[in-house]
């Protein structure tokens, strides 16, 4: 059954609302007015409810035939004021904020917030090691789940849903491990400045391990499905093409960059969170596509493992007697002291027994420090990490309160949208879609 | 204590010598502005804390004195003997250079921002390929500087970052737009106009970008409200957070 597109003249020349099974009748009307006309030009708009455009982007393009002469990415939809919002609340309840920025990345959305807090309280050096490999353990992690939910998609819009499916099968072994690890699959709020909340739960290892044992293999098995499928390759090969000097113009960082050959990763240049000492690679291609993307994000995936392996014997060797998570500081280092009881998680009883019933001082101290917050002395930072999706960096600036004066996310996929005119413009309509999924842009994180 | 928080006059034997430094710096501390009273963020209410008549002054401004350390020291030697070449004083574009927490901000005139950051870029000796963007900051106390646009400069080059701090008071919230020497700025410049009212000039299409086209106003700045509704429960309402009790 077709069913008839809605057509409007306007000032601007005749407009359809497209309502499906329509497009016969759209092209056969557009052409006549085009022949009327003697102009061939065709405006669509494309979002933003769209499912290839991973998320609430909206395009507006302007074809001529099948090329695409002009792209307008327009953003905006999914603000939701994240930055204001964190200006009225404490620096430790920051986190629950920054964290759903770009929701496929919270881990390193918290880390790159906590960075900044911790350099403006200049207790950087201060953390402890415990604390540093458990970070560094979940954003590896969190580096896996975002590029299977990045690759996964970029299979199903090009027609390959086995692939989806297996990304996002082998994506929730990692948001499993996250559920155990911080009691959520997403919105952690896990780090916090000066550690991070808990430690890893009893039996957390030897889940680690499992997951290390299986994911090779299971990444085996999505690469041979992208290796067999021919239209994959025939897609993404020489499409979406962005150099060095085009990467550089625009600020482009991440899998993108490492596409051109430039081994650029904060994880080895600017290390933080102790990344000096593990060992991995910077995987790179020189192709500039959104196949050497796809390969990029690949072989990150091999070495996020290599790390998590090296994350899971630091944190399985045997422990100094005393090996907290958190600063051992009573003005900063909350949560502090917590404990499983029988109810859940909860302030460990002896805590209560002493602020409750020994020391009037402590209640007091407990009191500020759980309503009232920490102070941050005045100054500003920029702290930036290597997200999956390029330089994350996070501007804070503190005025001397107990909450941030101004916190700006530099989110890698707003910059990274900029460039896809860039890489779209003068090709053919249907190669937009790998060109966005090849970015891997999170609208969340574009708009907080 | 005084009424006024003030240290009461120099004793005897002060007076045959030299003026003390910490009195001159404790006298200029004492003349800045008034930025907070009290301690809890409490007005109106019968105060039992004892910090009603506390005075909090605004800081003065950051300014570091050589050597900076790091490589700061270089890359300042390096912009100021590139400007000189170009025929500007490296005092004429930069007002004050802060060297903090391990990061080199330099606050920059608006008048020469594009000049500076056209030598970032082309300089081999500086070699800052990326701007990672723009933040703004509005400071509602700082007089005839409230807009703030805060530049991020990485060298890949060099392994290097640098901050460009500029300002612009709210009567004239002009910054140039540094769209053309680097492109990446373009969108950063757009959410700075639409968060905070600074307004790029040259920029080649300053308009909303995360707010809607048609909305009033630029909610990141101070004097605009969070917004939100009062939640109540059981007949007692809890206001919105920006008119709760701020423990500041």
């Amino acid at each position: 059954m077709s069913t008839s597109a809605d057509q409007a003249d306007t000032a601007e020349g005749r407009v359809y609302n497209v309502a499906g099974e329509d497009w016969d009748e759209v092209l056969g009307t557009a052409a006549e007015e085009a022949e009327r006309l003697g102009d061939e030009r065709l405006v669509i708009n494309m979002g933003p409810q769209h499912p290839s455009t991973h998320g609430v982007l909206r395009l507006v393009l302007t074809l001529d035939g099948e090329t695409v002469t002009e792209l307008r990415p327009i953003v905006g939809y999914l603000h939701t004021g994240i930055e204001k919002n964190l200006e009225y609340r404490t620096w430790t309840q920051g986190v629950t904020f920054v964290t759903r920025a770009d929701y496929l990345m919270p881990i390193h959305n918290e880390t790159a917030y906590c960075l900044a807090v911790e350099r403006l309280l200049g207790i950087e050096d201060r953390i402890p090691e415990r604390a540093n490999v458990i970070r560094v353990l979940l954003m590896e992690l969190n580096r896996i789940s975002s590029h299977l939910g990045g690759i996964g998609p970029l299979g199903l819009e090009l027609g390959a849903s086995t692939v989806f499916i297996y990304g996002m099968r082998e994506r929730e072994k990692v948001l499993d491990l996250f559920e155990l690890i911080t009691g959520l699959r997403m919105n952690h709020a896990f780090i916090r400045p000066g550690g991070v909340s808990q430690d890893l739960p009893s039996g957390a290892i030897e889940k680690l391990r499992e997951f290390l044992a299986v994911m090779p293999g299971k990444l085996g098995e999505l690469r041979a499905l992208f290796d067999a499928a021919p239209a994959f390759h025939a897609r993404t090969k020489g499409i979406a093409f962005l150099d060095l000097s085009g990467c550089m113009t625009l600020g482009v960082t991440g899998p993108m960059l490492r596409s051109t050959g430039l081994p650029w990763d904060l994880r080895k240049s600017q290390p933080y969170c102790g990344y000096e000492t593990y060992e991995f690679d910077v995987p790179t291609v020189t192709t500039c596509d959104a196949y050497g993307r796809y390969l990029v994000r690949m072989n990150e995936v091999d070495q996020s493992l290599r790390i998590i392996e090296q994350c899971v014997d630091r944190l399985s060797a045997k422990r100094p007697a005393h090996d907290p998570v958190m600063i051992q500081d009573a003005k900063i280092g909350w949560p502090a002291r917590l404990a499983l009881g029988p109810d859940g998680l909860g302030p460990a009883p002896d805590h209560i027994a002493h602020i409750m019933g020994q020391s009037m001082e402590a209640l007091i101290h407990h009191f500020k420090l759980v309503t009232e917050g920490f102070r941050v002395p005045a100054g500003q930072v920029y702290t930036a990490v290597e997200s999956p999706r390029g330089e994350l960096g996070c501007h804070v600036v503190s005025e001397g309160g107990t909450r941030p004066f101004r916190v700006h996310l530099r989110d890698p996929s707003f910059n990274h949208l900029q460039a896809l005119p860039a890489m779209a413009e003068g090709g053919l309509v249907a190669d937009i879609i790998p060109a966005i999924a090849s970015i891997d842009p999170v609208l969340g994180g574009v708009d907080r | 204590m005084s009424e006024t928080n003030q240290p009461g006059p120099p004793g005897e034997g002060d007076g045959a010598q030299a003026p003390d430094p910490a009195a001159i710096a404790g006298r200029e501390r004492l003349s800045e502005q008034v930025v907070r009273t009290g301690m809890f963020g409490i007005h109106g209410t019968p105060d039992t804390s004892g910090y009603g008549g506390l005075k909090v002054r605004k800081p003065p401004p950051l300014s570091s004195p050589r050597p900076y350390g790091s490589y700061f020291d270089e890359v300042t030697d390096a912009l100021a003997g590139s400007l000189e070449r170009s025929g500007t004083g490296f005092g004429d574009a930069i007002e004050r250079v802060v060297a903090d927490r391990g990061e080199l901000t330099f606050h920059v005139r608006r008048a020469y921002l594009v000049q500076v950051a056209r030598q970032l870029r082309d300089d081999p000796a500086l070699g800052f390929e990326i701007c990672t963007g723009v933040s703004g900051v509005h400071y509602p106390l700082d007089e005839g500087r409230e807009l703030h646009a805060v530049y991020h400069f990485l060298s890949i080059t060099h392994n290097r970052r640098l901050r460009l701090d500029v300002s612009a008071p709210d009567a004239d919230p002009h910054i140039p737009s540094l769209v053309d020497v680097y492109p990446a700025d373009d969108w950063h410049e757009r959410e700075t106009w639409d968060f905070f009212g600074i307004i790029f000039d040259g920029h080649p299409a300053l308009t909303r970008i995360e707010m809607p086209d048609d909305w009033k106003g630029h909610p990141q700045r101070k004097d605009y409200p969070l917004g939100g509704i009062p939640v109540e429960y059981r007949g007692a309402t809890i206001p919105p957070p920006d008119e709760r009790r701020s423990y500041e």
